[in-house]
């Protein structure tokens, strides 16, 4: 188990630092650097503003001073906001982000739970159908549309609720929901397909067979069973919602992380860039194996002891 | 032990009169204690051919409601961006300041809401004099919606079909070669693509249009450098599990018997993942792509994708719903019919692969 | 003679999928008295299995039509009873063994636990109570250090003891009947032996009836007292061992008992088996559904069922060549002399 873990850790630092080495080169690769701007900035200016940021130094000692930098957890300073470290400006935008990230999750699934069990206690049935046509809507759907569809009717249209800003909790509703709609959809899915191969499992039909109540058969040997494998899918809702957050927050104008990637790659802000791209990779690979983990506890079967999952 | 007699059972009858006896007996009666073989028609049916496999997928498909309604959907709107465009007189990148926005208007269909009527009530058709129709409206250089929006979907659909095929075609060759050399160039290939799955595929494609600058091509390039990781996986799993077919040795020495097993049997079940990836390719890359322009990173103008049109609907929408509108419904109605169509070609490529 | 315990009478199931009904179980009686084993022979397909479940009602609601007949068990009509009912018998007075040890345990659920869900249902018990009782049963199905292994999961276990586990959960509550359906099938050869001698030990131990589900003659030789043999959903021979083993009647039992290797033969004696395929349960067409297969075919069978008619004592047949009208010549050896 030890060892499994100490394994794993490795290899996520092992992506991360390719990740990140990765991002430096695409950068400091791409055409122009921030400071290029001739319409406004003189040659010496940009000379000034280039040393100021080290981007005259050779290459090999740009990235291993970023890598240095990198390990102790700092990004460096932001290239187009004057005197800002990305480290400041993650921690002021991860606020809004994280609160209609964590919103959509659990709203999400527990829609999306709540639909997939319908649907597969009820197969075949009216409820059945409208549920499996409400998630593959819900999943063919770009949510930048959909988003923009429900900030019209909804926000705009019939007012209900504010169609943009960050004022108030009323403004995270929206955005939230938006986000949510992608999650409902896979996990209203995955729980059905899921449940109805654990209802064709012979053991549930053992369990019929001593006579316990159909409810007690459905909780304790359906769901608990069909609800395991969900957790495997926490890691691709995880990059959906990020994804997300990257068009919904520019709908609603909600000031967070995914807002400001969008905003910095506009403006070539590389520092930016490459400190969101690298915290939005360690987030996903370390939900992947917070999963991983997770499953390991849920699933007896899974045994760490051997090196790999069973 | 009356209880284990049985009742008469009943006869079937002869559903379609196949059987060669003129006269079916109603009776048991003396001369049926006659020797009899197996009829001979029975002994045909018993032996006749299996349906082949493709035949039966497609017989499965077709059953499926979904799929093909979405069939349907999706050849409609292939025919529609390759001739849409072309089905009035103006083109997509054609501007008129003297029509600048209007609103949809289709003769007859006043009451769907293609009135030419904008949201203050105004018909502008007639406060501006303008006599032709713009069945989607027009935009805020006055080019017609209708042509940008079917050319927007050829667009998209041939970014996606091409990255898609792309995808297929490196996904073959890495898990090809992967399976087929096995041992260390396995294994070494293998920690390659675990680690790539471990990278957010969109930050990578975001990272990639950064540098080769927006385009039709640094669009597909972008798609293909993190989309064939799947394909890759799924080429690399069936071809697996044919090289641990006993089959393919057996065909080497079977010859003509083998071949056709492989055809019958063995291509079809290595296809149907692979078919089945791709179909979930294609929505896939379409959606990438309209997120792209959405945030700003799609194609230039007079350029247009669904993604484009969208991003520029977006930013017009409370005074110009229909240019969000029309590319919406068109982008919805194929990821929807996509999606679907995959459903049930895995269904019916290989009952067992749900999920 | 006394009230059976459970008479199966007149049972047709069917299945209704997408566009045809399979009609898995037509017409099917038979009877069981206490402390009995009945077994059930045919080949996979044949309807054992469906027989089964419905006895238990344990066949999916959505697809599934019991299309008539009556399973009286102690004088009630499971299959009007209401669900409430079923529960209570389920477990308690019927309980059943299924064929394959590694999916019919819940993997996610301990051993101990599984067990003790099944007393619960029938008697309100403490937890200490229940955990005794628990490795009481597996001691009893002799797994060695019962208490220890109430705490492991079914995938520590190896077939074999998971299909020990199975007989300890179904006789847990001591049940009047056990339906064992197909238990030794996914089992190693060696393993199976141990296990039939298990559900022998056990019924001595607790007088239980049982109805012992197989395709394989050779499993219920030693075990059953009466075996039914059935076909493309229907019983089509049923009597006691002797008289299906020694004086079979049915074209397809002789065909079961030739296909099927006897130990004390000499290995020069060739197995045959069957040739052909059972039907399609949903294109059944007229005539006896064996006819396609049978090689004493006549002209009657292409058009009409057989009834099920005495042979002699209990034992009963399906077969036109009953018939007194069969020709002398078309008779296989022993069959029709009575
Ligand atoms: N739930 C079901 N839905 C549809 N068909 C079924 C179902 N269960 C069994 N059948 C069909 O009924 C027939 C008899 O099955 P079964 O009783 O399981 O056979 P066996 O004799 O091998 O136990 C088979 O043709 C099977 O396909
Ligand atoms: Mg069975």
């Amino acid at each position: 188990m030890k060892r499994y873990i100490l394994q794993r850790i490795g290899f996520m630092l092992l992506t991360l630092f390719l990740i990140a080495t990765l991002t430096f080169f695409l950068m400091h690769f791409l055409p122009g650097t921030p400071f290029n701007n001739p319409e406004k900035l003189t040659e010496k200016q940009i000379k000034v503003l280039n040393a100021k940021y080290g981007l005259d130094d050779p290459v090999a000692l740009q990235y291993l001073r970023y890598l240095g930098h990198l390990v102790t957890g700092d990004f460096g300073m932001s290239f187009q906001y004057e005197g800002r470290t990305v480290n400041s400006m993650i921690t002021t935008r991860i606020g809004p982000s994280a609160l209609i990230g964590f919103q959509a999750m659990v709203f999400g699934t527990i829609i999306g739970l709540a639909l997939g069990i319908i649907s597969a206690l009820k197969h075949n049935s009216i409820y059945d159908y409208g549920s499996v046509t409400l998630a593959v809507l819900g999943m063919s759907i770009p949510s930048f549309v959909f988003a923009a569809l429900l900030q019209y009717f909804v926000g705009v249209k019939l007012g209900w609720l504010p169609p943009a800003l960050w004022e108030g909790y009323q403004n995270t509703i929206l955005p939230s929901f938006a986000l949510s709609v992608t999650v409902i959809a896979t996990v209203a899915r995955f729980i059905r397909t899921e449940m109805l191969e654990v209802l064709g499992h012979d053991y549930v039909i053992t369990a019929r067979s001593k006579g316990v109540a159909e409810p007690k058969v459905i909780v304790k040997h359906v769901l608990r069973n069909a609800l395991i494998p969900v957790v495997t899918m926490l890691g691709p809702l995880a990059v959906s919602i990020m994804t997300g957050t990257l068009v919904i927050e520019k709908i609603f104008s909600v000031p967070g992380l995914g807002e400001q990637f969008t905003l910095s790659i506009l403006v070539k802000d590389y520092s930016v860039i490459m400190g969101i791209t690298i915290l939005y990779s360690a987030l996903f690979i370390l939900i992947v194996f917070i999963v991983d983990l997770l499953y390991g506890f849920l699933d007896p079967r899974i045994n760490f002891k051997r090196g790999a999952e069973a | 032990m009356k209880l284990e007699m049985n009742n008469p059972k009943p006869i079937l009858p002869n559903k379609n009169g196949r059987h060669n006896q003129p006269l079916i007996p109603t009776e048991v009666t003396d001369d049926l204690f006659v020797v009899s073989p197996m009829d001979d028609i029975r002994q045909e049916e018993l032996d006749s051919p299996p349906v082949t496999f493709w035949r039966e997928a497609m017989g499965r498909l077709m059953k499926n409601k979904g799929a093909v309604i979405s069939l349907t959907v999706l050849v409609i709107i292939t025919v529609m961006a390759i001739i849409g465009p072309y089905l009035n007189e103006y083109t997509y990148r054609q501007q008129n300041t003297a029509h600048t926005n209007l609103p949809p208007k289709v003769t007859g269909l006043g009451w769907l809401g293609f009135d030419g009527i904008d949201v203050h009530r105004v018909d502008q058709y007639e406060k501006r004099h303008i006599t032709e129709n713009f069945w989607f409206g027009t935009d805020e250089f006055g080019r017609d919606l209708w042509t940008r929006v079917w050319k927007g979907t050829q667009i998209s659909l041939f970014i996606a079909l091409v990255a898609a095929l792309l995808d297929l075609f490196v996904g073959v060759l890495y898990g090809g070669v992967s399976a087929f050399c096995g041992g260390k160039v396995d294994n070494v290939m293998q920690r390659i693509i675990e680690i790539l799955v471990g990278v957010p595929n969109l930050i990578v494609i975001i990272l990639f249009i950064l540098i080769l600058e927006p385009g039709i091509t640094s669009i597909i390039l972008a798609m293909v450098i993190t989309g064939w990781v799947g394909m890759a996986r799924v080429v690399r799993g069936q071809m697996l599990q044919l090289k641990g077919q006993e089959f393919v040795l057996a065909s080497r020495t079977l010859g003509a018997k083998g071949t056709s097993l492989i055809r019958k049997h063995l291509l079809p079940n290595v296809m149907g993942p692979i078919i089945v990836t791709l179909m979930f390719t294609i929505p896939t890359a379409i959606f990438f792509e309209a997120f792209l322009s959405f945030i700003g990173l799609g194609l230039q103008a007079p350029l247009a994708s669904l993604g484009v049109l969208i991003e520029d609907g977006y930013k017009s929408m409370r005074f110009f719903t229909y240019k969000l509108i029309f590319p919406s419904i068109v982008i919805s109605a194929i990821m929807i019919s996509f999606n679907l169509l995959g459903d049930g070609l895995r269904d019916a490529l290989d009952p067992k692969m749900r999920k | 003679m006394a009230e059976p315990m459970l008479s199966v009478e007149n049972l047709h199931v069917s299945f209704q999928t997408k566009d045809k009904e399979v009609r898995a179980v037509r017409g099917v009686n038979f009877s069981l008295n206490k402390g009995e084993t009945l077994a059930i022979v045919g080949e996979s397909g044949s309807g054992k299995s469906v027989t089964a479940k419905s006895i238990m009602r344990l066949l999916p609601k959505h697809n599934t039509k019991v299309k008539e007949g009556r399973i009286i068990y102690e004088g009630r009509d499971l299959l009007t009873a209401s669900i409430r009912d079923i529960q209570k018998i389920r477990g308690s007075d019927i309980s059943m063994v299924f064929q394959d040890p590694m999916t019919s345990l819940n993997p996610t659920m301990k051993i101990g636990k599984q067990i003790i869900e099944g007393l619960k249902t029938y008697q309100s018990i403490s937890k200490q109570e229940g955990k005794t009782k628990a490795a009481e049963m597996l001691k009893l199905v002799g797994i060695p250090n019962a208490e220890e292994r109430l705490d492991a999961y079914p995938h520590q276990f190896s077939g074999g003891m998971r299909q020990r586990v199975g007989i300890a959960m179904a006789l847990a509550c001591n049940p009047n009947l056990l339906i064992a359906d197909e238990p030794t099938t996914a089992l190693d050869v060696t393993i199976q032996a141990q296990i039939l001698e298990l559900m022998t030990d056990m019924q001595k131990k607790t007088g239980t009836a049982i109805i012992l589900i197989t395709h394989d003659l050779g499993v219920v030789a030693n075990m059953a007292d009466r075996i039914a043999v059935m076909y493309a959903g229907e019983i089509i021979e049923i009597g006691r061992a002797e008289e299906i083993f020694y004086k079979p009647q049915h074209p397809y039992t002789l065909g079961l008992l030739q296909s099927m290797p006897k130990p004390h033969t000499s290995r020069t004696v060739p197995l045959i088996p069957i040739p052909g395929t059972p039907p399609d349960l949903a294109k059944l067409e007229r005539g006896c559904p064996f006819a396609p297969r049978c090689p004493h075919t006549m002209k009657v069978c292409h058009y009409f069922n057989p009834e099920m008619q005495h042979a002699s004592g209990g034992h009963s047949v399906s077969c036109w060549l009953q018939d007194k009208r069969t020709p002398k010549e078309n008779l296989p050896a022993g069959v029709g002399v009575v």
